[in-house]
């Protein structure tokens, strides 16, 4: 829903640091996304195409999104599952207490720079 | 071909919001103006809450409303009318606010004069509690006809909301499937520290306990007692 506004925001990021750093041209962009970041991969990769060619650094950036898959605690009985597949109920003992360990990230990995 | 290299960032997106939105809070604590952001669906009652909530504080508390929409001034038209200042902050197509535009609204806007500002956040359950706006509160309405599930459905906007207003009361007896207690319940799942109240916009029924928290929330941040939210990213 919101895929612009945030790949505006990771432009504006790689454009400070290509500023501290010195660098004319980025060719490349590294994103660690996961799974449950409210972010779809899709239409980031939509806007992003869009959106680089506005840019002076990064017209024709390419976008690499690495997955990151969510993981859910059971606080109850210990156990980790996949959260995407049962969401906030435990699946081995169906408990509510659980919590997300990873899954939620949204990273500037790395950026390729000529 | 140049030379390629790689630059290792392992920087967050929201990141650069978090802490910009952290800067304004401190900015807007320094200068004295307590910021609150409302947040709802399209339709839960944002502006028709605002109104009464103007006319209560009439005279005691000067009051500041910036509107954020995609487009049109219908709000700030009608927020003018209740008696206080209002600007309408047009997003440009964005469905939610960040710090930033935050920002450039209240300096346009000049808050210095004003006790109270509720920034009326785009009407949407789902970006907007994802970008902390540098408000000291944030507060969301959820409406009865909308139905007592949302919090199971939107754990977000209820994680980071300090206060949920359950508004349009008038209409539980038509809407009897809406529970009062298990939407309590729901809410206090996503977020066990979050207040309720229960009110109608139209009635002015619960608005007492809507208008005392916000003088104790004044009182709060004046004396600088007032702890900032903490905002979850997910």
């Amino acid at each position: 829903m919101h895929e612009l506004g945030v790949v505006f925001s990771v432009i504006k990021q790689i454009e400070g640091i290509a500023a501290e750093n010195e660098v004319r041209k980025v060719s490349r962009v590294v994103l660690e996304l996961g799974e449950v970041s409210t972010v779809i991969p899709a239409y980031l990769a939509d806007c992003w195409k869009w959106a680089v060619k506005r840019t002076q650094i990064l017209p024709e950036a390419e976008l690499e999104i690495r997955t990151i898959e969510a993981v859910t605690y059971c606080e109850d009985c210990g156990k980790e599952y996949p959260t995407v597949r049962h969401g906030k109920l435990c699946p081995y003992c169906g408990s509510e207490k659980t919590y997300l360990l990873r899954g939620n990230e949204f990273i500037i990995k790395e950026i390729e720079v000529e | 071909m140049g030379d390629y290299r790689i630059i290792e960032v392992k920087q967050s997106v929201f990141a650069d919001n978090n802490a910009d939105a952290a800067k304004l809070r401190e900015e807007l604590a320094a200068e004295g103006t307590f910021l609150i952001n409302l947040m709802s669906s399209p339709g839960a009652g944002k502006t028709t809450t605002l109104k009464r909530t103007i006319a209560s504080l009439a005279g005691s508390v000067r009051m500041g409303v910036m509107e954020a929409d995609i487009d049109g001034e219908v709000d700030a038209a009608a927020i003018e009318q209740a008696g206080a200042r209002a600007i309408q902050i047009h997003t440009g197509g964005m469905c939610h606010l960040d710090a930033d535009m935050t920002r450039q609204g209240i300096r346009e806007f000049g808050t210095r004069d004003l006790d109270l500002v509720i920034l009326e956040n785009v009407g949407n359950l789902v970006c907007p509690a994802e970008f902390d706006t540098g408000a000291m509160r944030n507060v969301m309405i959820l409406s009865v006809p909308e139905g007592d599930d949302k919090p199971l459905k939107y754990p977000l906007m209820f994680r980071n909301c300090q206060l949920v207003l359950v508004n349009k009361c008038d209409v539980l007896p038509v809407f009897d499937d809406f529970d009062c207690e298990r939407v309590k319940e729901r809410i206090r799942f996503r977020n066990p520290d979050c207040k309720v109240i229960f009110l109608s916009a139209k009635t002015g029924e619960g608005f007492d306990e809507w208008i005392e928290t916000l003088r104790e929330w004044i009182r709060a941040f004046r004396e600088g007692s007032m702890t900032p939210p903490v905002h979850y990213d997910i």
